[in-house]
């Protein structure tokens, strides 16, 4: 058998001694891990946990494994949205097929839980705003995915909003640019499928009353190339308008979730004409401030939440000590006063639900509401207090991140196996 | 259903290599045609032109008498068959074939006659009311081409849709695929690498190089009167033996002796100095089992053996040979070429199973030299093809097909009377 892996993986080393010569699907339980909410799959999907970090192991043949393993990898490098790869087994005895290993994308939800969770607030427009926002992404960088469904798309919560991820590259192909054929195509599969996916909660019982998986799939399309439109289309107006037109279209791309990564306006006598090339990276810029002040890695308009309760937390600061401070010095205090304790506040049972960056988010929002109803500002702490008592449990335990789950039941899925008492 | 017609399609990248150059291929209503060719042969290209995922840099693309280059995919009513398909568990098998139809909302009594005459010629009629969860590899394989047929579409296109399954499952869905081809007699294009494949299912083979349509032609053609050296080496396996060879009069003079010519393929070699002749395995045989009767039809020469391979029903017999630098250094072109191994100067010769040839010996055999064809090692041309031959195969291959045809076609109606009765009794 021959191990591939992508560097760092060190908190990897705990998969080796895993059965890789046996079949996925007769591994002994006790390895895995239950992940309860996971999309369709064609093929045999584990899930296993070491070293604190939980992986998806996915039997495939070497070819599709390879294909796989390297366009992730690459995707990754370009800041794309999709699940990090961290290697493949080949070469498994009997000719069996390759197995590919991707880490679990932690605090992700599949659509099947987001429909049919009692928290179904975040409804089939935003759901699929939000992926076809990633096919956008995904087609700028010239990538036909092929396989465009919601069951190949991971949802996270991002501060009240959601993000998509791209968790299956199998039928993917990367071009330097992509033909309208292409992208025609992706869409229809996309309706396709996304269509069929709902039909199948219908089916099951598991959708809302309300939603019509046929109207849900046919908006497909239209808002692709309403979005598409937005992102790509050539604007050409008169000289003198020049300035407000190129900030109102840069601003319009940030609300949209892109970033610009160059401008290009060529002028004529008939007046300008604005092309814009759009950065296919997830947007990082708050990501990265925050991670510099405080160390902590969130999504990106969970980041945006957090930087501004700094600013705020700064000025407060900044009134009660009388002087100025610095940003790193405020974000240190926040971390420490603020953040922190809301974070600790969580208790062992509720532990996992959601991103500790989302639970905060959610306590401000709590706050908010809290403070409207009681016409007074009722502090961060009673709020956190109110959101773990009446909030929080809302978010049901099957969504616990499976990192957390494995810690809280010991000795489940930990890639080793238990010893067997001898009679 | 509809033709597919081709005219001097040309597919050029960014930067102006020809991907697809000039490929003029006419494909006929409820022809099952086969791309085939080497990695980089443009038949993939050739194939997403026709789906429409990629701009026709020129030349027409004409489906059902439409030129369809500016439609978009949907627009053409094609269907790529088992594209990643995917089976949904809370739905029937049923609704897991007619969901496309509910998405373009079909009237419900049409969706029921098309999932039912769909279901009928897949068979899976007794597991409609069950959920995919406990249906077979091959079920769900027939579910996927089930999702194909109702839609309806003027042809099936296939991408090489074979090459992620077990060999097993592989051998069983090419049956699979055949058959129901036959009996819906729709419009196929497949791609493949495979020549298995290439000359299991199609009507006609296509066999492409870089970018060019080498040979339009039935299975038998392609093997018994390739058109060139490519084609020779490609289709076969084990692959054509190409040995040099010197004419002199109206024989070859070959490492295996000497090889008489008819009087007419001896005029189509002369003037050459160096000739390559192909000779496939089987065109050989142990001299001691031949016929006496078949005997003076050929030749027979004596040759050392390096290797036996008995198969219980076959056997192989590998005999090195000398052959100049400029022949060695040719074949190992074609072979690069060919993606296979590289070709070494050794014959891979066919002898009867109860043979005794022994590894290491000297032993003597007999050619069967009616078969050989002579090729021009500067361009590779068949220099012994006779095109008559090979058209009259290609002729009684369509024949074939149209009789399998209304044969299948008769025997459906029929079958689909009695299905109708038993359900009605039910």
């Amino acid at each position: 058998m021959r191990f591939l892996f992508r560097p760092p993986a060190a908190e990897a080393t705990g998969l080796l001694s895993l059965p890789w010569e046996r079949p996925l699907a007769e591994w002994d339980p006790e390895l895995l891990l239950e992940v309860p909410q996971r999309g369709i799959s064609r093929h045999v999907v584990r899930f296993v946990a070491t070293g604190g970090q939980v992986f998806a192991l996915k039997e495939i043949t070497e070819r599709l494994a390879r294909h796989e393993y390297a366009l992730l990898g690459r995707f990754e490098e370009e800041g794309l949205p999709t699940v990090s790869v961290l290697g493949i087994c080949v070469d498994r005895p009997d000719d069996q097929e390759a197995i590919l290993v991707t880490r679990y994308l932690e605090y992700s939800m599949s659509y099947r839980w987001l429909f049919s969770s009692p928290r179904a607030e975040h409804s089939a427009e935003r759901l699929l705003d939000t992926m076809v926002e990633l096919l956008v992404r995904l087609h700028l960088a010239g990538i036909f995915w092929g396989d465009c469904s919601l069951s190949n798309t991971l949802f996270r919560p991002d501060a009240g909003a959601l993000a998509a991820y791209l968790v299956d590259a199998e039928t993917a192909e990367r071009y330097p640019a992509l033909s309208p054929g292409q992208r025609a195509y992706d869409v229809d599969l996309a309706r396709e499928r996304v269509g069929a996916e709902l039909l199948d909660l219908q089916f099951g019982g598991l959708l809302p009353e309300g939603i019509d998986p046929i109207e849900v799939a046919a908006g497909l399309p239209g808002r692709y190339e309403a979005l598409w439109e937005e992102v790509t289309a050539e604007q050409v107006f008169g000289v003198e308008e020049q300035q407000w037109r190129i900030t109102e279209r840069l601003r319009r791309l940030n609300d949209l979730g892109f970033d610009v990564g160059e401008v290009e306006l060529i002028t004529s006598p008939e007046g300008a004409k604005l092309r814009v090339e759009t950065r296919v990276a997830e947007p990082g810029q708050h990501r990265r401030e925050l991670l510099r002040l405080t160390g902590l890695e969130v999504q990106e308009r969970q980041a945006r939440r957090l930087l501004n309760d700094i600013v705020a937390y700064r000025a407060h600061l900044e009134q009660t000590e009388g002087h100025p401070v610095t940003d790193a010095f405020a974000a240190h205090r926040w971390l420490v006063e603020v953040y922190q304790p809301v974070v600790d506040a969580v208790p062992r049972e509720l532990a996992g639900r959601l991103a500790p960056a989302e639970v905060f988010h959610e306590v401000l929002e709590h706050r908010w509401f809290l403070s409207e109803q009681a016409q007074r500002d009722v502090g961060t702490a009673e709020a956190t207090t109110s959101y773990i008592a009446h909030v929080l449990p809302r978010t049901p335990k099957e969504v616990t991140t499976p990192s957390v789950a494995a810690e809280l039941t010991p000795g489940a899925g930990r890639g080793v196996p238990r010893q067997e008492p001898t009679t | 259903m509809a033709s597919i017609d081709m005219k001097n399609i040309v597919k050029k990248y960014g930067d102006g290599f020809p991907a697809v150059n000039d490929v003029s291929l006419d494909i006929a209503d409820g022809e099952f045609m086969i791309l085939v060719g080497p990695s980089g042969c443009g038949k993939s290209t050739l194939l997403r032109m026709i789906v429409g995922l990629e701009d026709i840099t020129s030349g027409d693309m004409v489906i059902g008498g439409k030129r369809v280059n500016d439609l978009a995919p949907r627009d053409r009513n094609l269907s790529m068959v088992f594209q990643n398909y995917a089976l949904y568990p809370h739905m029937t098998v049923y609704e897991n074939i007619a969901f496309p139809l509910r998405l373009s909302k079909t009237p419900d009594d049409e969706v029921r006659r098309r999932v039912t005459e769909a279901s009928d010629v897949l068979e899976l009629k007794e597991h409609l009311e069950r959920k995919p969860a406990n249906l077979s590899g091959g079920q769900r394989q027939r579910v996927a081409m089930g999702r194909a047929i109702v839609r309806q579409a003027e042809a099936f296109l296939f991408d090489e849709p074979l090459s992620n399954l077990d060999a097993k499952l592989r051998g069983q869905m090419r049956t699979e695929i055949s058959r129901l081809q036959r009996r819906l007699g729709i419009t196929t294009v497949y791609v493949t690498h495979d020549q298995t494949e290439a000359m299991t299912l199609g009507d006609r083979v296509c066999v492409l190089r870089k970018g060019k349509i080498q040979q339009v032609a039935s299975p038998r053609e392609l093997y018994e009167q390739p058109v060139n050296l490519f084609v020779a080496g490609f289709i076969g396996s084990p692959p054509m033996n190409f040995l040099p060879a010197t004419p002199e009069g109206n024989r070859l003079k070959t490492p295996f002796g000497d090889v008489e010519l008819d009087e007419k393929r001896a005029e189509a070699v002369a003037g050459h100095d160096l000739l390559l002749v192909g000779i496939r395995p089987e065109y050989f045989e142990d001299a001691s089992l031949v016929d006496e009767a078949k005997r003076p039809l050929g030749s027979v020469f004596r040759a050392r053996v390096d290797v036996t391979e008995w198969l219980g029903d076959s056997q192989y017999a590998y005999i090195p040979y000398e052959a100049p630098e400029s022949i060695q250094s040719q074949m190992r072109e074609l072979s690069k070429e060919l993606d296979s191994e590289e070709l070494r100067t050794q014959a891979i010769v066919s002898i009867d199973a109860t043979s005794r040839i022994r590894e290491g010996r000297e032993a003597e055999f007999w050619l069967d030299s009616r078969k050989v064809h002579v090729f021009d090692p500067e361009s590779g041309d068949n220099l012994t093809r006779d095109a008559e031959a090979g058209a009259e195969l290609t002729r009684l291959a369509s024949q074939d097909r149209v009789e399998q045809l209304e044969e299948s076609q008769g025997r459906a109606g029929t079958s689909q009377q009695t299905g109708g009765a038993t359900a009605a009794s039910a």
